[in-house]
């Protein structure tokens, strides 16, 4: 008798915690403002990520297609893995000095695990974190991106 | 029709040898357990490691000083600002740098924030192994904030390389103590939901209470540390007996539990969570004023000598040991990794269970794979 008594009271007690737990979730259920997923591939216009969010190394331009970047390679030199390549060039300024300006700024996002450090070490600002994060693409040598463009100079501070 | 009657006391089952993973669901990664199954019941546990092994202490002798917390990001992924402070500290204290009063607490808020999320996600992957997917949506809603936090100050996610050598890598975003605080009263109110959805029921309670057992004697002496070795009585919160940062500053408790079952360890880890909300609590609303960064050399040099430093993250105690030989690399780096040494007492632990109990006993170890693998 004490064996039945002790049965049915064990799936009584069970049913109540049954309950409680159903009670959490139903709550949820009539009260659907509270559910706060995001809907990810529809609300691409609305989503914006964080300022400080590192998406990729990015090097600004502004309109004149002049950037910052002075070739010193001390972002190659911090890079943990060896995503950046800096490829410079001499040339002869107007008034006759030789001049080493950056040829190509090869970043590999393949490699790169986005620790910030190139970014931090930067002394003139020239590269920044961007803000993009999908960076799926179909061919992997697409991962390897000169980041100033063709026919960029750096900014001179007269100019500024 | 003839009816054949068996005698179970006369049939003789034989022992046999069953592979759980590398690729299986409740193993969390790419762990494999080599399994001696008599029927449903397990004789042993041999667990195979090194199938996602990255070398990650090797690659740290090629890099400089600033670049190694970064890799650390990748051993236990889920207490990545620990693994950072870890390598932090230890670079700090062989230089004998004092850092400011704000990083120390900035580090320490951060901390408790990614040991919460490490339990929230902990939470919900451990009733998705026992059956409930339920929990899983719960734990990573309120995860979800703590990223956005996380996101906010630190720029990254789960990866964040937020401590540096010498300081934090930025100031604390103007909007995170407003966050941080919402975040604390969100919580707070939610907690609750957790105990009701699992604590309470008598389904997860049938299967975690007297299971896997470990013993107090037994967690000392395989090392088992963390929730996990405090869920035995093994008093072992390097927060508390050796404090660092800001621990020394702040009262909390150490939770510790006698039992050293599987719901003794479930326990342990959702106490820690509101533990963790009054470190922080109490932290919030007295950041002191000052630089989030030592000026640091552009090459750091460690002095010739043996460093080790220990943080605890929230599988339990991470040791951090470097040998410099004065240059600007380290002759040898090595992690002493919490999961690990956790992983050592299953075999102890598992013996007699059924084999849906060993993954309810996994799941409380809280084994990252990256962690233990490195």
């Amino acid at each position: 008798m004490k064996e039945i008594i002790r049965y049915l009271n064990d799936i009584i007690k069970g049913l109540c915690t049954l309950v409680k737990g159903m009670a959490v979730t139903g709550h949820y259920f009539f009260h659907p403002k509270l559910i706060t997923t995001q809907q990810y591939p529809e609300n691409r216009a609305t989503l914006k990520m964080q300022e400080r969010f590192r998406g990729e190394v990015i090097m600004p331009h502004d309109a004149n297609n002049r950037h910052k970047c002075t070739g010193c390679g001390i972002c190659e030199m911090n890079c943990p893995n060896g995503s950046i390549e800096i490829i410079t060039r001499m040339i002869e300024t107007p008034e006759g000095k030789k001049k080493k300006v950056i040829d190509k700024h090869i970043y590999h996002l393949g490699m790169c695990t986005l620790c910030n450090l190139c970014v931090k070490a930067c002394p003139t600002g020239a590269i920044v974190m961007g803000q993009k994060f999908e960076h799926a693409v179909w061919d992997r040598s697409q991962l390897t991106k000169v980041l100033n463009q063709p026919g960029s100079e750096i900014m001179t501070d007269e100019k500024e | 029709m003839t009816t054949t009657t068996l005698d179970f006391d006369t049939i003789k089952t034989q022992e046999y040898l069953v592979n759980m993973g590398p690729q299986h669901p409740s193993t969390h990664g790419v762990l494999r357990l080599v399994l001696k199954l008599e029927g449903e019941i397990v004789h042993n546990v041999d667990p195979v490691v090194g199938y996602i092994h990255s070398g990650i202490e090797k690659m740290c002798e090629s890099l400089a000083y600033h670049q190694i917390p970064h890799l650390t990001d990748r051993m236990d992924y889920l207490s990545a600002h620990m693994n950072n402070e870890a390598v932090a500290l230890c670079v700090e204290n062989a230089l004998q740098i004092e850092v400011p009063d704000r990083v120390k607490v900035i580090r320490t808020i951060m901390a408790e924030l990614q040991r919460l999320a490490s339990h929230q996600l902990w939470w919900c992957v451990m009733g998705m192994d026992m059956g409930a997917l339920t929990t899983f949506f719960y734990g990573l809603r309120d995860r979800e904030l703590i990223l956005d936090i996380f996101e906010e100050t630190c720029g990254a996610r789960l990866t964040l390389n937020y401590s540096t050598p010498g300081g934090v890598m930025f100031d604390i975003h103007p909007n995170f103590q407003k966050r941080v605080k919402d975040f604390i009263k969100y919580f707070r109110a939610k907690l609750p939901e957790y105990n009701q959805l699992l604590s309470g029921n008598v389904i997860f309670r049938e299967r975690t209470i007297g299971i896997g057992h470990l013993s107090q004697k037994d967690a000392i002496a395989w090392g088992v540390t963390g929730p996990s070795g405090r869920a035995s009585g093994f008093a072992c919160d390097v927060r508390k007996h050796h404090p660092y940062s800001a621990y020394d500053r702040v009262n909390f408790n150490e939770i510790l539990r006698t039992e050293g079952d599987t719901y003794a360890r479930y326990q342990a880890r959702v106490d820690e969570m509101s533990e963790s909300l009054d470190i922080i609590g109490q932290l919030i609303d007295n950041i002191p004023e000052g630089d989030h960064q030592v000026k640091m050399k552009g090459i750091i040099k460690l002095p010739e000598g043996e460093f080790y430093q220990r943080v605890e993250t929230a599988r339990g105690e991470l040791g951090v040991f470097i040998v410099s030989d004065g240059k600007k690399n380290p002759y040898r780096v090595k992690f002493r990794s919490p999961g690990f040494s956790n992983l050592a007492a299953l075999n102890h632990m598992s013996k007699g269970v059924k084999i849906a109990d060993l993954v309810a006993i996994m799941s409380t170890l809280d084994l990252v794979i990256p962690d233990i693998d490195r």
